[in-house]
C-alpha cells in the first residue's frame, strides 16, 4: 500500500508538472463537447430547394410558397426544363427538385388527383431519406387545405375524412438533438483520453528507460499497475464531472436519474479502459505505435458504439460485434440515466458486462505485463 | 554461499532464437569486490547482466546472486540489489529530491529513513544548491553520481553499473570511481561493465567477454602478464581481435 502511495504522488506531479500536456488533458475535451455538440446534428436544415413549375396557377404558387415558408427548405431555383435542373443538381448545387406537372390546379379541381415529380440528390442516403419525409408533409399538409377549401364549396357531409397521427415523443419531448448527442459525446471524450493517456504513459516510461529501471525493483507487479492506473482512473472522474457540468450549464441536457448511479457505472467502465491501455502499452514498443493502435479501436468504438448510428439498424454480425464494444454501454447508460431516469436494476445488464469485461481486461493485461522476460 | 561469493554464475547460456547471445559462461564475484565486466559491443555483456538482475531469463546453466538462484527467486535477487542502467533512468521532469523520495519508498524505506538518507546524500555530494531542481536540466556528471547514490539508497550487497561513465569528462569519470571504491570500502560489491580499459585498470578482478563467451578472467596485472602487454587496452585488443 506504502509503495502504491509512492508511485501514485509521483505520476500526479509528473502529470502536473507536464505543461504541455495539461490543457491538452482538460481544455480539448471541453472544446470538442461545445463544438461536436453542435455540430454533430442530425437535423436536415436548409435544403436547397428548386422547381419546375410547369402549371404556374395559384395553386401551384401556393404550394411553392409553402416550401418557401419551411424553415428547412430554402428555395434557390426556378428552372424550365428538367434538362437543366439535372445539371445544376449534378454540380451540387441543388438538393431537390420538385416538378409540377401541367394541369396541377383542373387536375386536382376535377379528378381530385394529380401527381408530382420530386428528384432528390441521394449521395448521403440518409439526409435524402429525410428531406423525402418533409417534402410529403409539406405535401400532405397542402393537400388537406386544398380538400377543405374544395369541399366547402360543395357538402360538408361529403367532406373526406383524413386520420391524422398524432406524436407523442418521450424522454426527449422537443427532439433536441443535443439531449441525445450530449452524454454520447461525453462518454467518447472521457474514454478517448484516458485509453490514450494511459497507455502512452507506460510506453513513453519504456522508450526513456525508466521501466527497465521499475523491473529492476522489487516492486510486485499489482503494485506497480495500481500505482500507474489510479490517477488516471481519477483523471477520468474529473473529466467526467467537468462534462456533466458543461452538458448541464452549457446545453441544458435534463439529468433525471441519479448522478451517483452514472459516477458508480463510470467506476467499472474506467476499468475496462484503463486496462486496455496497459494491455497496448505491454504490446507496443513506443508511444507511436500505441496512439496507433489505441486509434484504432477508438474509431471502431465510436462507429459501433450507436452513438451516430442505431445498432439496431446494423447488420446481424455487426450487431453481436457491438456487443464487445465497452463504449455501447457507456453511452447506453449514460443516455438511460440522464434522460430516462433509469435505476440500478435498468443499467443491471450493462454493469454485469462491464464487469466481466473489466476483469478479462485488466487480467489480460496483468498477465501480459511481464518483470522477467 | 561459500567463500564469501556473492555471485556464482556456471555454465550460464542466453539463446534467442538461434542466436547464442551468451554462451556458456562461468565465475564467480567475491562480497566488496570491484568486477570489471568487459568486451566489445554486441559481446553479450548487458544481456549476460540481464539475466544476472533478474529480468532476462537464462535459456540454462546455473547463476546465484546475493545468495538466490535466477531462475526461482528473480524478485529476491531484486531486494538486494542496485543497478544503474546506461540511460540513467531517473525521472527527468522530477526533481533531485522527488527522484529520491521515489526510488527510496520503491526500495521499502520509510518517509523518515529517506529523509535521513537524502540528508546525509545532500551533505555527502553537496547538492545543497540542485536538490530542488528537475533532474533533466542538470549535466550529465551530476545525473550520474545521483544515479549512483539513488542505486545504493536501500544498501544493497551488490551494485549492478552498465557503462556508468559514457559520455563523460575525465575530471569527473575519476570523482564517479572514488565513489565506487568508497562503497566498495563499506562492503559492497560492484559488478561493473566499461569501455574505457583504464578504468578496467581500476578494477580487482576483470572479465573480458569475446562472442559471449568469456575468454579471459584474473586480474589487471596478472592478465598483463599473462598476455604480455603493457596495459589493458593492449589486453583487450589481443583477444578482442582473436
Amino acid at each position: 500500500m506504502k509503495t502504491i502511495l509512492f508511485i501514485v504522488q509521483k505520476e500526479f506531479r509528473q502529470i502536473f508538472r507536464n505543461k504541455g500536456m495539461l490543457p491538452i488533458i482538460f481544455v480539448l475535451p471541453i472544446l470538442q463537447l461545445v463544438i461536436l455538440s453542435n455540430a454533430a446534428t442530425f437535423e436536415i436544415k436548409n435544403i436547397k430547394f428548386s422547381y419546375i413549375d410547369h402549371d404556374k396557377t395559384s395553386f401551384s404558387r401556393a404550394l411553392i410558397e409553402k416550401f418557401d415558408a419551411s424553415t428547412y427548405f430554402n428555395v434557390v431555383a426556378e428552372f424550365s426544363s428538367k434538362k437543366a435542373a439535372y445539371a445544376e443538381m449534378a454540380k451540387d448545387k441543388i438538393d431537390v427538385i420538385f416538378e409540377i406537372p401541367r394541369y396541377f390546379e383542373r387536375d386536382l379541381l376535377k379528378q381530385k388527383n394529380t401527381d408530382i415529380s420530386v428528384a432528390i440528390n441521394a449521395i448521403d442516403g440518409a439526409a435524402a431519406g429525410v428531406e423525402n419525409v418533409y417534402i410529403n408533409q409539406i405535401v400532405q399538409d397542402f393537400n388537406k387545405k386544398a380538400k377543405v377549401a374544395l369541399s366547402s364549396s360543395t357538402d360538408m357531409a361529403n367532406a373526406p375524412k383524413d386520420i391524422v397521427t398524432i406524436p407523442s415523443f418521450w424522454y426527449n419531448k422537443t427532439l433536441n438533438y443535443k439531449t441525445f448527442m450530449v452524454p454520447g459525446i461525453l462518454v467518447l471524450l472521457v474514454t478517448m483520453i484516458t485509453l490514450f493517456l494511459s497507455g502512452m504513459n507506460i510506453v513513453r516510461e519504456k522508450e526513456i528507460g525508466t521501466l527497465e529501471q521499475m523491473n529492476v525493483t522489487p516492486i510486485k507487479k499489482n503494485q506497480f499497475i495500481i500505482g500507474k492506473l489510479f490517477p488516471f482512473w481519477i483523471l477520468g472522474f474529473v473529466l467526467l464531472t467537468v462534462g456533466l457540468i458543461i452538458a448541464k450549464v452549457v446545453f441544458d441536457v435534463p439529468i433525471i436519474g441519479s448522478l451517483g448511479l452514472i459516477y458508480f457505472y463510470t467506476a467499472f467502465y474506467l476499468l475496462v479502459v484503463l486496462g486496455m491501455g496497459l494491455f497496448i502499452s505491454n504490446f507496443t514498443d513506443t508511444q507511436q505505435q500505441a496512439m496507433f493502435i489505441s486509434w484504432f479501436f477508438v474509431v471502431i468504438f465510436i462507429l459501433m458504439s450507436g452513438l451516430f448510428t442505431p445498432i439496431e439498424s446494423m447488420p446481424m454480425w455487426a450487431q453481436y460485434l457491438t456487443e464487445f464494444n465497452p463504449v455501447k454501454y457507456f453511452v447506453q447508460v449514460t443516455r438511460m440515466v440522464m434522460l430516462k431516469g433509469a435505476h440500478f436494476n435498468d443499467i443491471l445488464p450493462q454493469l454485469t458486462k462491464t464487469l466481466i469485461y473489466a476483469v478479462i481486461m485488466n487480467g489480460l493485461a496483468v498477465w501480459s505485463y511481464q518483470k522477467t522476460t | 554461499m561459500k567463500n564469501n561469493n556473492v555471485i556464482e554464475v556456471e555454465n550460464l547460456t542466453k539463446k534467442f532464437g538461434d542466436f547464442t547471445a551468451v554462451n556458456s559462461i562461468s565465475f564467480e564475484v567475491k562480497k566488496g569486490e570491484i568486477f570489471g565486466f568487459l568486451g566489445a559491443n554486441g559481446a553479450g555483456k548487458t544481456t549476460a547482466m540481464k539475466m544476472l538482475i533478474g529480468i532476462s531469463k537464462p535459456t540454462s546453466g546455473k547463476a546465484q546472486v546475493a545468495g538466490f538462484d535466477v531462475f526461482t527467486h528473480p524478485e529476491d535477487i531484486k531486494k538486494n540489489i542496485g543497478y544503474m542502467s546506461q540511460k540513467f533512468a531517473l525521472y527527468d521532469d522530477l526533481t533531485v529530491k522527488e527522484n529520491i523520495t521515489f526510488f527510496g519508498g520503491i526500495y521499502g524505506l520509510s518517509r523518515a529513513k529517506i529523509k535521513e538518507k537524502r540528508n546525509e546524500l545532500v551533505e555527502e555530494l553537496g547538492l545543497e544548491d540542485i536538490v530542488n531542481e528537475l533532474v533533466g536540466s542538470l549535466p550529465l556528471g551530476w545525473k550520474q553520481k545521483i544515479s549512483f547514490s539513488i542505486a545504493l539508497l536501500h544498501s544493497p550487497t551488490i551494485v549492478f553499473l552498465d557503462e556508468p561513465t559514457g559520455g563523460v569528462d575525465p575530471i569527473t569519470r575519476r570523482q564517479f570511481w572514488e565513489m565506487i571504491y568508497k562503497s566498495a570500502n563499506s562492503g559492497t560489491t560492484i559488478f561493473v561493465t566499461t569501455h574505457y580499459m583504464d578504468e578496467a585498470e581500476y578494477c580487482d578482478r576483470v572479465s573480458i567477454m569475446v562472442d559471449g563467451k568469456i575468454e579471459a578472467l584474473d586480474t589487471p596485472k596478472k592478465l598483463k602478464e599473462q598476455y604480455k602487454a603493457d596495459n589493458m587496452n593492449e589486453v583487450f585488443l589481443k583477444l578482442a581481435r582473436g
